[in-house]
């Protein structure tokens, strides 16, 4: 058995292309549910909406790269309004069940064969998306492997990128938490009707909050797109929202760096029991599975996991406890 | 609680003296009213739980309104706060219109509420709890937030205030506590505190004695007393009949939506009308465990 393989292909998975796509849906998670406590069942609607800005721009227009990202910030804006305008005055139960909804209808609606012509389809769009941003790598030509982390040259470029994309949001989210504008937010979380008697408008924070956060998931959608070189409607399923939440109770919720440190250990449990099964198997040190179960086995795996984690430390990893105990209404 | 504003004739014997000359009537026009409401109607289904034909807030005084349960005491503060939508009237704070504008702005317009079930933000600190309270924050702002400069010595001043009213209401010593950790009595003092975070001209208080232990009403009643001494006028629900007597100028009682009567306490609780509907025949005699039980959790 190659334990060296597996480490090393474990520790690539948990801080790769996947990983880094995940936790910035999730870096948005944190603003929406963390801490403004909308229950936003749908951010893979705005992940995919960034890929979707990049695939149609660059590939269905053939434009700039560049403008795609400034369409993607517009289109995720826009879906924030259209579901937060009509959701946010009420109950917080109803944005869930709005959002869980149009993030399937917008899946349905892009590989719908009557938009083909522009949205690819079934198949989607694939091309040279990225092309643009991968010219721009820095790193040199005969560039190889780095010693423990194996990633192509391109590969290498997109997860720098996407680092300094998580690094900055991270920092955004950081400064706002500790903002007044923060504490208004957190204040919604705990009592919306307390903080509009302090003349705070609620609406409006909400939808800040919404729209800050799908736009930070679209960011993810755009890294996402560039790295595959290829936007596939069938990928935008709800499972990858629940995912991301995830990654988020597991890091802790409210917490600025919950999303990173889940997102890692979320990533590094996964790849990790995937790729020591597999390698288990194929030593025959395990023979009542066959290869093909690894990949569900995994998720069985971690799905026991979580419920533990929540029995046990239902804070995440980073939260406080004192304040979960506190919640007593 | 010093009354420090006390020098000559206090607020609490000026509001006095000027209601004196009100004829105890339901409906009463009042000499300078900071809230004139009129045809307020809300009904829930087939039940009228407001329909109040004019009612008059005198400005600087301290005004009780009470009522049985159900009386529409909550509903009637819902309605004028904008947290309840009316099926008719219309009211004006400080003479300008108010009917249907959302809550946030009535409260950014100085008429700021507490709630009968006392919504401290559990999971922040008292110290954030009272931050809350203060209005114009230009670090509310989310592209503004992002920059500290631009509000941090906004924050240091909101800061010191903060601080002089949890020395006032005693809560200083509790400043980084979360509001969770806090007593019922304790939640009740940070409530009005935070309230008055933003310089109210009107406080509505929706009984702030339920749950209060005996000591702490004590001073809970010196602090709404001191709230007038600066010049703010308070309108608050209660049951609590002695401390509705010993601070309230004015008195208005509801019952089945109405208001039934008004005046100054002692007049009001010699009304009839008022025996008969809310405080029973023998309210002045002592009342039994059992019967201050029911008046405390009256909900």
């Amino acid at each position: 058995m190659d334990w060296g393989f597996v480490l090393t292909q474990t520790m690539t998975q948990a801080v790769g292309v996947t990983a880094i796509i995940y936790i910035l849906a999730a870096i948005g998670l944190n603003v929406q549910f963390g801490y403004a406590g909308l229950l936003n069942f749908g951010q893979v609607a705005f992940v995919a909406a960034g890929s979707y800005a990049v695939g149609v721009i660059v590939l269905t227009f053939d434009l700039s790269l560049w403008l795609a990202i400034v369409v993607a910030v517009v289109v995720a804006t826009i879906l924030a309004l259209l579901l937060g305008i009509p959701t946010l005055r009420l109950r917080a139960d109803y944005l869930a069940i709005v959002t869980i909804a149009a993030s399937e209808l917008f899946r349905l609606t892009v590989r719908s064969i009557a938009f083909k012509d522009v949205l690819g389809g079934a198949q989607g769009l694939n091309g040279k998306l990225g092309q643009q941003f991968h010219d721009t790598n820095p790193l040199p030509a005969d560039f190889q492997s780095l010693p423990v982390l194996s990633w192509t040259r391109q590969d290498l470029w997109v997860v720098i990128v996407g680092w300094i994309l998580i690094a900055a949001f991270t920092l955004l989210v950081w400064l706002l938490v500790r903002s007044p504008w923060g504490r208004v937010v957190k204040g919604i979380r705990e009592d919306e009707d307390a903080v509009v008697s302090l003349g705070k408008n609620a609406f409006v924070y909400k939808l800040q909050a919404l729209i800050l956060g799908g736009i930070i998931a679209a960011f993810g959608g755009i890294v996402w797109a560039v790295a595959k070189q290829s936007v596939q409607p069938d990928t935008f399923q709800p499972d990858f929202t629940f995912f991301a939440y995830t990654i988020l109770l597991l890091g802790g919720a409210a917490r600025v760096f919950g999303p990173i440190v889940g997102g890692i250990i979320f990533w590094f449990l996964l790849a990790g029991t995937g790729e020591f099964l597999g390698q288990a198997i194929q030593a025959g040190w395990i023979d009542f599975l066959q290869p093909t179960d690894v990949g569900n086995i995994r998720f069985v795996l971690m799905g026991s996991g979580l419920i533990a984690l929540m029995v046990f430390r239902p804070q995440g990893i980073f939260g406080d406890r004192k304040e979960l105990a506190l919640d007593a209404r | 609680m010093p009354d420090s504003t006390a020098t000559g004739v206090s607020r609490a014997e000026q509001a006095k003296a000027t209601l004196a000359s009100v004829p105890a009537t339901p409906g009463v026009p009042k000499p300078d009213p900071i809230l004139v409401a009129d045809h307020v109607l809300r009904t829930f289904g087939g039940l009228t739980a407001v329909n109040v034909e004019h009612v008059e807030i005198q400005r600087g005084a301290i005004t009780a309104l009470i009522g049985p349960n159900g009386a529409g005491k909550t509903t009637f503060f819902n309605l004028i706060t904008g947290f309840d939508d009316v099926n008719e009237g219309a009211w004006t704070f400080n003479g300008r219109p108010v009917a249907g504008k959302a809550p946030f702005r009535l409260a950014r317009l100085g008429m700021v509420r507490t709630f009968q079930l006392t919504k401290a933000l559990s999971r922040m600190t008292v110290i954030d709890n009272m931050r809350l309270g203060a209005k114009d924050q230009t670090g509310e702002h989310i592209f503004a937030a992002i920059f500290p400069f631009l509000w941090k010595s906004q924050e240091k001043q909101i800061d010191q205030r903060a601080m002089r009213l949890l020395e006032r209401f005693n809560l200083h010593e509790k400043v980084g506590d979360f509001a969770g950790s806090l007593s019922g009595g304790q939640r009740k003092l940070l409530e009005m505190a935070r309230a008055l975070m933003s310089d109210p001209e009107l406080v509505m208080l929706d009984e702030p004695m339920a749950g209060v232990n005996p000591a702490l009403k004590q001073s809970l009643l010196g602090h709404i007393k001191s709230i007038r001494e600066e010049g703010t006028t308070v309108l608050f629900v209660e049951h609590d009949m002695d401390m509705v007597h010993d601070i309230s100028d004015w008195v208005i009682v509801m019952a089945q939506g109405q208001i039934i009567a008004e005046g100054p306490p002692d007049t009001v609780m010699k009304n009839a009308a008022v025996i008969d509907a809310y405080l029973g025949a023998r309210h002045d005699s002592n009342l039994t465990e059992s019967g201050e039980a029911l008046t405390e959790d009256g909900a």
